[in-house]
């Protein structure tokens, strides 16, 4: 079985070799830095140690108050896996540094990550959109893209007649 | 004299035979030889990632479906096992087998497929993608038994699976997996030794394991480049560690080694059916799930909305095609906060570059089938 290195151990591990490089640490993620993201990520790489020498998966969040990349990583070697975050809190241009001088692998992710979410990969080599073309108006996959009347944010905050939650508007006496 | 000479842009695609669906490359070339290639794709873009953000759990299993349309079961698969992990659900020991099963099947009607195309793309027009259908035919009458649908399956739901087999199921695999090996022997003899195929394929489209690793490459074309990683051995999940097979793996991470690669897992698949059918206990296949109702007859029903705790969770499955994730982050609501799927079609196409510059016109076109994607899953 892969064994999932725990945020708060993978936290510990940064922290040891690049010390104040680590923002945030929960059971399921660590979050690390930006400035030191790329070393960090490098020495986990390298390191025989740790040997995360395949990027799994790279995925970008609208958390509404902060953008956060989430890199899942995987090392062959000693089968583990864990998961490691980066945030950047501008809400109008959000940037971090791209992976790519690590992982060839994050190359689409990123160009993906940029086009639905504006999130921009600060040396990449080839940041352009891919799924949609270049002018279209807005990323889609932020949660303020294309707002509901009155401001309100889209997205399912309840299931209508959803058993246990009251219903309130329409549908009740 | 010198003839005076200059780059020329070719777009293949997005409507031609060999993109697998709409999916273009910009070729620029010198002559015949490849100097630059570009990928264009997002023609069969439906923003699922968004659309899911509005949907309840249950009513986003259809969407996984329609990702990855040659393998639905496996798209099922991740994503339920992804909303499992986040909400701690323990599955039924039969539903975990009965998704083995569908997975499994779903893999040789899968790689049935990437084989025929790939040898269509070789230049074997429609043959072998007509004697592949033959195969395929027979497994999508089986998914027709179990769930009523052939391509769009739905078949999995969060808790189990959404209704047992019917009696005559299992007698009717079996008679297939009788079948089968005679027919494997005859792809086998008929592909393996095949003077065009090899000539067209072998050392074409190298990948090093390492450049394999480094480029996120995962499934086949990873195993086919060396690399002994498979995430059915490596971390198993429904009854894969109750099943014994080999990781089918290459030498020269060349075109024709995934070929051989793909080849070689139907066997594996096809030894896992054959354990799994006997393996296979008696039970329930639903686990309750929050409110879920129980029928008279004693079976769960996946409710149609529920909460999930707040928190986030990655489940990654081995599909035909790849390593295929499923990243859903819960707020506490009904519907997931985000849900991004990590798909195997898309990320291998990564070094499609690196394979392509310095090869020929007709090598691309080969170095594109070998990736074996389904544009469905590459757009989302």
């Amino acid at each position: 079985m892969t064994t999932f290195v725990t945020g708060l151990e993978i936290a510990h591990l940064i922290d040891g070799k690049f010390p104040g490089a680590v923002e945030d640490a929960q059971p399921e993620f660590a979050v690390v830095k930006p400035e030191k993201l790329v070393e960090a990520l490098i020495w986990l790489r390298d390191d025989d140690d740790h040997w995360y020498k395949f990027l799994s998966s790279l995925t970008g969040v609208d958390r509404i108050d902060w953008f956060e990349v989430a890199y899942h990583i995987e090392s062959f070697k000693h089968n583990r896996t864990t998961t490691l975050k980066v945030r950047s809190n501008d809400r109008e241009n959000p940037s971090v540094p791209s992976a790519v001088p690590v992982w060839e692998g994050a190359q689409l992710q990123e160009r993906e990550a940029y086009d639905l979410l504006g999130i921009r990969f600060e040396g990449n080599p080839d940041l352009r959109r891919i799924f949609l073309w270049e002018g279209f108006a807005g990323f889609p996959l932020r949660k303020d893209y294309l707002n509901m009347p009155g401001g309100q944010m889209a997205g399912l905050e309840r299931f209508p007649g959803e058993p246990g939650v009251e219903l309130s508007g329409r549908g009740t006496e | 004299m010198t003839i005076k000479s200059e780059p020329f842009v070719v777009n293949i695609g997005p409507q031609h035979p060999s993109t697998h669906g709409v999916f273009r490359l910009r070729l620029t070339l010198d002559g015949e030889k490849i100097l630059d290639a570009d990928m264009v794709m997002g023609y069969l873009h439906r923003s699922m990632e968004k659309l899911a953000e509005e949907r309840t759990y249950t009513q986003n299993i259809p969407f996984t479906d329609r990702t990855d349309y040659l393998a639905a079961m496996t798209g099922n698969l991740a994503y339920v096992q992804a909303v499992e992990k986040l909400m701690e659900i323990d599955v039924p020991e039969r539903a975990k087998f009965l998704r083995t099963i569908m997975a499994e099947l779903q893999r040789i009607a899968s790689h049935a497929m990437a084989i025929g195309i790939f040898a269509n793309d070789c230049g074997a027009w429609q043959t072998p993608v007509m004697h592949m259908f033959r195969d395929r035919e027979k497994i999508l009458d089986l998914f027709e038994m179990a769930c009523g649908a052939r391509l769009t399956l739905n078949y999995m739901r969060i808790g189990g699976v959404s209704k047992d087999i019917p009696p005559e199921w299992m007698p009717m695999a079996k008679k297939l997996l009788k079948e089968l090996p005679k027919r494997f022997a005859e792809y086998e003899d008929l592909l393996l030794s095949n003077e065009i195929i090899v000539a067209r394929s072998r050392g074409i489209g190298v990948l090093t394991p390492e450049q394999a690793m480094a480029y996120s490459v995962s499934g086949p074309m990873l195993r086919a480049s060396g690399v002994a990683w498979d995430i059915r051995k490596a971390d198993p999940y429904a009854a894969y560690d109750k099943l014994d097979f080999k990781i089918a793996v290459g030498t020269n991470g060349d075109v024709f080694d995934r070929f051989v690669v793909r080849l070689a897992e139907l066997r594996q698949s096809l030894y896992m059916l054959e354990q799994a059918l006997d393996l296979m206990p008696s039970g329930p296949v639903h686990e309750r799930v929050g409110t879920s109702t129980v029928q008279p007859w004693g079976q769960a029903v996946a409710p149609l909305a529920f909460r999930p705790p707040v928190g986030e969770a990655y489940a990654r499955i081995e599909s035909p095609r790849g390593e295929l994730g499923y990243y859903i982050v819960s707020d506490g609501g009904p519907a997931p906060f985000r849900f991004h799927i990590r798909s195997p079609s898309f990320i291998n196409l990564t070094p499609l570059k690196l394979m392509s510059v310095g090869a020929t016109v007709a090598d691309a076109i080969v170095i594109l089938g070998s990736v074996d994607i389904v544009v469905g899953e590459v757009d989302r």
